[in-house]
């Protein structure tokens, strides 16, 4: 008596797996809402850059932090290696088209990420946390002694970014070229991850971040896809800096300091981890905050800042996303119960 | 002879800043050793620390070494509260909250101290006693800093007693080397956490107090060193008080002179050879692999 054939594909966990790729309704609202931006508030394009740029960077650091779990505070090594790529062979008159320029950015960032990555995921915890700050601070040093190439502490300015396409010029007073652009590669590198994180190659980083020895025990080749994933978080945030770099027409030791890495953590915290869209949510709550209170009381700023840190460590580590989600959950089951 | 005099001096630059390294950083690598806590927030206590004994000194016109006593009391206590009130929540929570946590605690002591003091640095005078130059027999040099060795020598002497000698350095010995197993044994984590923390933060206030003559003293402290405070715990090895002494003689030797001959490169060099170094001793130059 061999037992009837089950048909798995019936199973509530198998559909819940096949179905968890899909688009779901609310998806598209944080795109029609940056179109949106662009009509309604053409004076804070500028903003609107900066802030898309930071939400790209926040989801390159979700792939590699929320995703594989890698606790990193290097992320701007990355950043500040597009940025430069970008400002360098703009300044020398050896490259300035922006899309080619973005992709040599991200090449150079992967590169970085490759090499830095297959030494420093040899190690774990206090010593990987460290090695991550080291690179970064290393990086920062390079760019500060290379005052030749970099300009040093100064930076590089009034970049010659030639127009997007032949055709639109990089405006800075009027960022509405930038805007779109930026918007464009968001959506593009957007697309990537989200097919990537839902890709069996995503799922087995998940699983590295849930349980390490049971990935090796299932035969996965842990650190090569750790090494992977961080080497194409890298890139992602190499577009971000080269496009920051093109956005502002300049390059500065700011794209590689602690001040940024530490940020856009704070960002992808607030906003929730390990969530895609937490970047967007971190960003815009962090950005709108900082934009309005930080000018007028700095210091008030800072120590509300620290102060959140320090509730969301406590209390909310899903951040806000988090806290809808439960919400959410919350409502659902009040109503069917 | 000349030359034997410069490197006599820059030995004895080199070491003094490695003593201060040593005091601050000794008190993290032992709770970082014991609990595996990340604490970023330690140069905030070596900070606080440092404005402590600066606006005792400058408010009640208490003497350099009574400050200093203050300055270690006030801030060990404020340390052990926080301990209890906070870190003690987050001990078994994932790195990313402890890293979260220790910044954002950091942000809140640079603004408060920013918002109650100023954001200018904080000139410490020192005794009369303490200035000016000695006669070492072999050259002259500045004062301060032969105290500092010899105040440095007479703590890592006494930490090194307390830890190999003592009932509570054994526990802390234990413990370090296997958490679980010390606690099968009866020893009260909890406790015996709280009293290092809050002496290591204590530690790292004397060190923010005694340094501040050549380190500064200004609210981005907290920041500045912090990466050279764990530089010198992951060299020297979690929770081994002789290793962060080797670790932090040996920084603070190399940042002194390459300072001094190589301004530009140093701090670059610095940075390589910790990579390096980790890279081939991931527990540290005199740590042992914990399991």
């Amino acid at each position: 008596m061999t037992p009837a054939p089950v048909d798995w594909s019936e199973h509530p966990a198998a559909a819940a797996m096949a179905r968890r790729h899909r688009l779901r309704a609310w998806e598209p609202i944080p795109w029609v809402a940056a179109l949106a931006f662009y009509f309604l508030f053409p004076k804070y394009l500028g903003f609107g850059t900066e802030l898309l740029i930071t939400v790209l960077f926040a989801i390159s650091l979700d792939l590699v932090l929320g995703y594989a779990g890698i606790v990193t505070l290097g992320q701007a090594a990355f950043f500040g290696a597009g940025a430069y790529t970008v400002g360098m062979l703009a300044k020398r008159g050896i490259w300035n088209e922006p899309i080619t320029g973005l992709i040599l950015a991200a090449l150079v960032a992967a590169a970085v990420g490759l090499g830095s990555g297959l030494v420093l995921l040899r190690t774990q915890g206090l010593t990987l946390l460290m090695l991550t700050l080291c690179t970064m601070a290393l990086l920062e040093e390079a760019a500060n002694l290379a005052h030749d190439y970099t300009g040093g502490f100064d930076g590089l300015d009034s970049l010659p970014i030639a127009p997007l396409l032949g055709r639109f010029e990089f405006n800075p007073l009027y960022p509405t070229t930038q805007y779109l652009y930026v918007l464009a590669v968001l959506f593009v590198c957007f697309v990537f991850v989200r097919t990537l994180i839902y890709s069996p190659f995503g799922q087995s980083l998940t699983g590295i971040r849930e349980n390490t020895l049971r990935m090796h025990a299932v035969g996965a080749p842990v650190r090569r896809r750790l090494v992977l994933c961080y080497a194409l978080s890298a890139a992602i945030a190499g577009v971000a800096g080269g496009v920051w770099a093109q956005a502002n027409a300049y390059v500065n030791l700011g794209t590689l300091g602690l001040d940024r890495a530490a940020t856009v953590l704070i960002i992808l915290v607030l906003g929730g981890y390990g969530r895609l869209y937490g970047a967007f949510v971190g960003a815009v709550a962090y950005m709108a905050l900082s934009h309005f209170l930080s000018k007028i009381y700095p210091t008030a700023w800072q120590l509300g800042l620290g102060l959140l840190l320090v509730v969301i460590a406590l209390f909310a580590r899903n951040g806000i996303l988090g806290i809808a989600e439960a919400a959410a959950h919350r409502l659902r089951t009040r109503a069917t119960p | 002879m000349i030359f034997g005099a410069d490197v006599a001096s820059m030995l004895l630059g080199g070491v003094a800043a490695g003593m201060v390294l040593f005091i601050v950083s000794v008190g993290l690598s032992v709770t970082m050793g014991l609990m595996g806590f990340v604490n970023l927030a330690h140069g905030g206590f070596a900070m606080l620390g440092g404005y402590a004994i600066a606006q005792a000194m400058k408010l009640w016109g208490v003497g350099f070494v009574p400050a200093l006593v203050f300055g270690f009391v006030i801030t060990a206590l404020a340390s052990a509260v926080l301990e209890r009130l906070l870190y003690a929540r987050l001990y078994r929570a994932s790195e990313l909250d402890q890293v979260l946590f220790t910044i954002g605690l950091v942000f809140m002591m640079i603004a408060s101290v920013t918002l109650l003091v100023g954001p200018e640095n904080q000139p410490l005078r020192l005794p009369a006693l303490l200035q000016g130059q000695v006669n070492l027999g072999f050259t002259h040099y500045r004062t301060y800093s032969v105290v500092l060795i010899v105040v440095g020598i007479v703590i890592v002497s006494g930490l090194w007693l307390v830890f190999e000698r003592t009932r509570i350095g054994a526990q802390i010995r234990a413990a370090v080397d296997n958490r679980r197993m010390a606690e099968s044994l009866g020893i009260n984590i909890g406790r015996l956490f709280t009293l290092t923390f809050a002496f290591g933060s204590g530690m790292a206030a004397l060190g923010g107090g005694l340094g501040a003559e050549f380190l500064g003293l200004d609210p981005q402290y907290a920041l500045k060193y912090l990466v050279y405070f764990l530089i010198v715990v992951a060299v020297g090895g979690l929770g081994r008080v002789t290793g962060v002494f080797y670790a932090a003689l040996l920084i603070g030797v190399l940042d002194f002179t390459l300072k001094k001959y190589v301004p530009q490169g140093g701090t670059a060099f610095i940075y390589a050879l910790t990579i390096l170094l980790l890279l081939w001793r991931p527990q540290g130059l005199f740590g042992t692999k914990t399991t």
